[in-house]
């Protein structure tokens, strides 16, 4: 699951995943049929307009072994609210089928740091990365998946990359989705507080593992003509000394 | 105190001008750092924390899913020990008994231990109407009242108060305290002369309730200052609002929340007054003890399926010193007594949602970032509750066809249903309207721009990319 925003916004991200996945010998395949998982329209409390996505996740996907996709928060969707749009659908119009396919679909999503490290049972990916990096755990991948240090354990086994502590990392940045348009004052505030930590690493780049919230970081680093860029997890794990010699 | 919450703003009108108020955001980043800190610190010395939690959780809920039998159990275990039970539907009826068992004994002035359901209920106003002058005797509740100003924060409501603030607010409002300074031990000695006349003129007082054990009709207040002790021992006349979800079936049960509380509270590994009594006992403390158990909304949050887990909340606050929109925009946005993660839960879930804008917008007061769940010592999962009760928000609107909800984000949301039903669909979207600024003109640019830039969309979608490129191979 390549996920909406990457698709729109952020295709290097999905590339990066092809890549990687690849280089780590699994067969990976982009099912076209999938859309957007239905966490905006869940988390804004449009249940019902969440169906149609649901739908097309469940066609998409149903039948591979894995569902793999960059997003903390989009697999948190997939685990945790899918269920809840499937049950609802279930109530009002009495079809068991979106259940059932949930029933299959959710167990086997898979944030892309757990499947590294779960599924593969590998933390060193190859890759290689000579940066001063600090790290942002995005909170749907901290405390809905509870990936815990998966990715701290992946970017420590990148070689050259030299990784510093964020303060006060595991608090939110103020994306939350729709949140940042309907609290917007309170999201730039806390997004603000954000940056100024991410500054005061002295990072070149900072990692995360939602390109969500490192697009709302990186619009307020960029603002800030921060000279820090923000870089998605698999971006640093897909790249390699023949690849970043290539670039 | 004069000031109530009636009337507020959305709560993104709200918080727009708190966060302008930098000595606010000052203040509060300071306070809720430290009990942020301190609790972590305190909890993390209990092994079985995890555990604590869990039991926390199943013995609220089982409570609750035999309220009606231990709510009865109580009132006769109350009534044996010489107490008075009244049943209250609501804030008037209950505010109406307290007035009534003051007005009965000729009482005009009661002294308050801090209690969250008395503000709930606006009972300070209520009794001074019926003429009856209600004095706080918690410090931060004092500071509050005397400065005409509201709470902001279940624990600490003057959270939002600096010292020399509260400083200027006793030099204006206590005799004799003209001269002091900002030290802390200064405050505090103004407070408790002026409280010490108080304690012992007064005749009656007025409580909530911690806690209140069923098998023995034994009510709890847990309290730092000893304000709370003096209330319910030296007056002759007690009345206690207990909320109907502050039952707990057992003393054994009662211990597991002694446990959970003071830590996640104030940070402290116990707190330095409980008191419990039950009932009258002859020739010591209050001769009469009326105890008023309220509905006030419980009943209707309890109906709730996924909301129902609020009423396990001990109001201990760990939410709110944890939430980062609270930290920024302090309590008085949230529009209620019950501020922060909890407040924004649990006043949707006791009022109802579809009628009141202000509480319609509460579930979005939040990031869902989780961090409020994470401390909660009874396990609610606020985030959860919140996503459930804006389908709640929407549906309410949907039926009613009323415009509390911009219709802009209705269509936004039905158009992004159509397009994300089909790969295909999304695909042409992606090419013919270039999705990103499709995307950010949903999101509402003006907001998101103000302080941020939007990302420049890519070239090709990697859609394309991977049609164009027969994924990655060619």
């Amino acid at each position: 699951m390549v996920t909406c925003i990457n698709d729109a916004l952020f295709p290097d991200t999905g590339r990066a995943v092809v890549t990687l996945l690849r280089r780590l010998g699994v067969e990976v395949d982009f099912p076209e049929a999938q859309t957007c998982c239905g966490q905006p329209m869940v988390n804004t409390g449009y249940l019902d307009e969440a169906v149609p996505p649901l739908r097309s996740f469940v066609k998409a996907f149903d039948g591979y072994d894995a569902i793999v996709t960059p997003s903390g928060s989009c697999a948190g969707s997939a685990r945790h609210q899918h269920g809840i749009v499937a049950q609802r659908h279930f109530q009002r119009s009495g079809d068991p089928a979106l259940v059932a396919a949930v029933e299959r679909t959710a167990p086997r999503t898979y944030e892309l740091s757990e499947f590294l490290v779960d599924v593969l049972e590998v933390t060193d990916v190859g890759a290689y990365f000579p940066h001063r990096v600090t790290y942002h755990p995005t909170c749907h991948s901290l405390r809905m998946l509870g990936v815990g240090d998966r990715p701290v354990r992946l970017l420590q086994a990148v070689r050259g990359l030299d990784l510093v502590e964020l303060p006060r990392a595991e608090e939110c940045c103020g994306f939350g989705g729709t949140f940042a348009v309907k609290n917007a004052d309170t999201s730039v505030a806390m997004v603000s507080d954000k940056a100024r930590h991410v500054r005061e690493t002295g990072a070149e780049v900072l990692v995360a593992g939602d390109n969500s919230c490192l697009m709302n970081i990186g619009g307020a680093l960029t603002r800030q003509r921060a000279g820090v860029r923000v870089m998605h997890l698999a971006e640093i794990l897909a790249s390699t000394e023949q690849r970043t010699a290539a670039s | 105190m004069t000031a109530t919450f009636v009337g507020m703003p959305r709560f993104p009108v709200a918080a727009k001008a708190a966060l302008a108020d930098t000595q606010l955001r000052r203040n509060l980043a300071h306070a809720t750092a430290t009990i942020r800190d301190k609790r972590a610190r305190v909890v993390a010395e209990v092994d079985n924390w995890e555990e604590l939690r869990l039991a926390g959780a199943a013995i609220k809920d089982a409570a609750l899913f035999s309220l009606d039998t231990q709510l009865v159990l109580l009132e006769e275990r109350l009534t044996a020990a010489g107490a008075t039970v009244r049943w209250a539907r609501d804030a008037a009826e209950a505010c109406a008994i307290v007035a009534e068992v003051a007005q009965a004994h000729d009482i005009d002035e009661v002294v308050k231990v801090k209690s969250m359901v008395t503000l709930e209920i606006g009972l300070n106003e209520a009794l001074e109407a019926e003429g009856i002058a209600a004095w706080e005797t918690d410090l931060a509740e004092l500071i509050v009242q005397l400065g005409d100003d509201l709470p902001s924060h279940i624990l600490v409501p003057a959270i939002h108060r600096n010292r020399a603030e509260i400083r200027e607010i006793f030099q204006r409002r206590m005799t004799g305290a003209e001269g002091i300074t900002d030290e802390p031990a200064a405050l505090a000695g103004a407070a408790r002369t002026h409280l010490r006349e108080k304690f012992l003129n007064a005749r009656m007082a007025v409580s909530g309730a911690n806690f209140a054990v069923a098998e023995t009709g034994t009510l709890v207040v847990v309290e730092s200052e000893g304000n709370g002790r003096m209330c319910l021992t030296l007056p002759e006349v007690l009345v206690s609002v207990v909320g109907i979800e502050k039952v707990v079936p057992t003393w054994e049960d009662l211990d597991v929340f002694l446990r959970l509380l003071p830590r996640s509270a104030t940070g402290e590994r116990m707190n330095p007054y409980t008191s419990t009594w039950t009932g009258v006992t002859p020739r010591d403390g209050p001769q009469e003890v009326v105890v008023v158990l309220l509905d006030n909304g419980r009943t209707r949050a309890l109906a709730d399926q996924v909301g129902r887990q609020a009423l396990r909340c001990i109001r201990c606050s760990a939410c709110l010193n944890s939430c980062p929109v609270y930290e920024r925009v302090g309590g008085h946005a949230y529009g209620s007594v019950y501020p922060g993660p909890i407040g924004a839960i649990l006043n949707p879930l006791l009022k109802g949602v579809g009628t009141d804008p202000q509480v319609d917008s509460l579930p979005y007061a939040s990031s869902l970032c989780g961090a409020c769940f994470e401390v909660c010592p009874v396990r609610i999962d606020i985030p959860s509750v919140l996503v459930d009760l804006r389908a709640q928000v929407v549906d309410a609107h949907r039926a009613r066809r009323w415009g509390g909800i911009p219709s802009t984000q209705t269509v936004a949301m039905k158009g992004a249903a159509v397009t994300f039903g089909s790969g295909r669909r999304l695909g042409l979207a992606e090419r013919f309207a270039r999705l990103g600024t499709g995307v950010a003109s949903r999101f509402g640019a003006s907001g998101w721009t103000s302080a941020r830039d939007l990302p420049r969309a890519p070239r090709e979608s990697f859609r394309a990319w991977w049609r164009r490129t027969d994924g990655g191979r060619s």
